[in-house]
């Protein structure tokens, strides 16, 4: 159903638009996956960390791409950057913890952090912050699936799967389930208060006085 | 919906409590960390205003606090259960003013949280007031009963002992019904309170009747030289009627869990070779307390600004 609804009742200037199918996440992922190890001297180092819930199938498959492409098998952890948000003063509402499962010391590790779509920074900003309470990794580097720009702290991908130029108030996401690589990432666009996105910009948002 | 304090169990919700547990189930991932803190409420402060000395629970409260990076300070000012009303809420009211962003809230007179709660603007929480309620025990009791049996729903809880003198068994017994166990009292007739049985629980006097297939076990503090003699006839008796040993756990279920909410009087409630040992969790419960208070910590302090922008 990737269609383009031109007639969509919302008025939007597009209907939800599909910015890559589960067939280009799967290419994209693969072409990251052969850049990691080109950039990479000793691929044991390597310790991919998502950023739940939308980096979650990504670095899977990321991992399973490195296994069938290198025979490595590279740790995946799960970090949870909400308690590390930068707006937990402005919102008056507790947003929901989800999972950290860090199953292996970050110290002296190639850390590669792993997100679907990356806007402000903020949520990268509070992902290297949670990691660094994890120990000391010797690189860190961010995958993002989605660049959207609208940066707003100094955060630069070292792997992007799409630059997608975007309005700000437009909402892009993975659409599919939590943990499996399926779906396709939409771009939507709504009321940027609405839908639990992983969008990092809705920290920017809220805190900009929404 | 989890209001500004946390006076009560009776004030939750089902929803409320399963986002608590919720909440508690990733704090606790903190405490395994190298690094136990995060910068959560950073710049807050908690006030502990404990009336009444309670060295587990306030250090309980100030390890939640810390961990989550708040400024924790403790004030235990002289009071009684005589003390007036207008002197407590004027302590309170000199604290507020201080500009606390929660006060964590224990006396030995019921409804002092509450009444402290109306007169102050930073939220409240109840650490345990009078015969009344202690909510963050009973959350404690329902995380680690979850941790331990995967569910709540449909179990068999027998609380044992000093009912009528404990804002633990209040509070669990509001807790485990909502959450939907079977909820039992056992103890001697005078500890059991009158018309009990009307919030839907089942009271028994015999010990063996109440443990029939439990799941869980809770044994409860007997304040042994406040009420020997008058409640029951003598501490060795009680132990004899209504202590649990190995031998008792017998008529509960195989894979009954025990629990108590501490200190133990071993030999009295518990045996000594249970307080110590598997099947009882009593120390899975206070390293639960922690993950608990974080994430009641965490919960209340999102709605700081009463009445202020969104």
């Amino acid at each position: 159903m990737q269609e383009k609804a031109p007639g969509e009742p919302r008025g939007a200037r597009n209907g939800p638009r599909t910015i890559l199918d589960e067939t280009g996440i799967r290419r994209t992922l693969m072409r990251i996956a052969h850049e990691i190890l080109e950039r990479t001297e000793d691929p044991g180092l390597l310790y991919l960390v998502a950023i739940p819930n939308g980096g979650v199938p990504l670095a899977r498959e990321i991992a399973r791409n490195l296994r069938q492409i290198a025979g490595i098998d590279v740790a995946v952890g799960i970090l949870d950057t909400t308690l590390y948000r930068d707006d937990l003063t402005t919102t008056a509402e507790r947003p929901l913890l989800r999972l950290t499962e860090m199953p292996s010391a970050v110290d002296g590790r190639i850390v590669i952090l792993v997100d679907d779509v990356v806007k402000t920074g903020r949520t990268i900003r509070a992902a290297m912050d949670a990691l660094m309470d994890f120990g000391r990794p010797q690189v860190v580097q961010v995958v993002g699936l989605v660049d959207r720009g609208h940066r707003e702290l100094p955060i630069k991908l070292d792997y992007v799967g799409k630059n997608v130029p975007t309005s700000p108030n437009e909402n892009l996401r993975l659409r599919g389930d939590a943990g499996e690589l399926r779906g396709r990432l939409e771009l939507v666009l709504e009321p940027s208060d609405a839908a639990d996105s992983d969008d990092s910009s809705r920290s920017a948002r809220k805190g900009g006085g929404a | 919906m989890i209001g500004r304090d946390l006076l009560g169990i009776e004030d939750l919700d089902r929803s409320d409590i399963e986002r608590i547990l919720q909440t508690a189930e990733h704090m606790g991932e903190i405490g395994e960390r190298e690094v136990k803190k995060v910068p959560t409420l950073r710049g807050r402060t908690l006030v502990n205003l404990f009336f009444e000395p309670s060295t587990r629970t306030q250090t309980s409260f100030e390890i939640a606090g810390k961990r989550l990076s708040a400024d924790v300070v403790n004030f235990s000012p002289r009071s009684s259960s005589l003390t007036k009303a207008e002197s407590i809420l004027d302590t309170a009211r000199t604290l507020d003013a201080m500009d606390p962003d929660a006060v964590v809230v224990r006396h030995a007179v019921a409804g002092v949280p509450k009444r402290i709660a109306d007169v102050l603007e930073a939220p409240v929480i109840n650490a345990g007031d009078g015969a009344h309620e202690h909510p963050t025990q009973a959350l404690l009791d329902l995380f680690t009963v979850r941790r331990e049996k995967g569910r709540i729903d449909g179990l068999t809880v027998t609380i044992v002992g000093d009912i009528v003198h404990s804002r633990v068994a209040r509070s669990n017994i509001y807790g485990f019904l909502k959450m939907g166990a079977e909820v039992r009292l056992a103890a001697p007739p005078p500890m059991i309170p009158a018309a009990v049985e009307t919030l839907g629980v089942k009271a028994f006097t015999s010990l063996r009747e109440a443990l029939d297939g439990a799941d869980v076990v809770m044994a409860l503090r007997i304040q042994n030289e406040r009420f020997a003699g008058s409640y029951f006839p003598s501490v060795r008796e009680y132990a004899a009627t209504f202590g649990i040993d190995r031998a008792t756990l017998r008529y509960a279920k195989d894979d009954a869990i025990v629990m108590h909410p501490g200190p133990v009087n071993r030999g009295v409630e518990l045996s000594h070779d249970l307080a110590d040992h598997r099947p009882s969790v009593i120390l899975d419960q206070v390293r639960n307390g922690v993950s608990i208070r974080m994430a009641v910590l965490y919960l209340i302090s999102g709605r700081l600004h009463r009445g202020g922008v969104a």
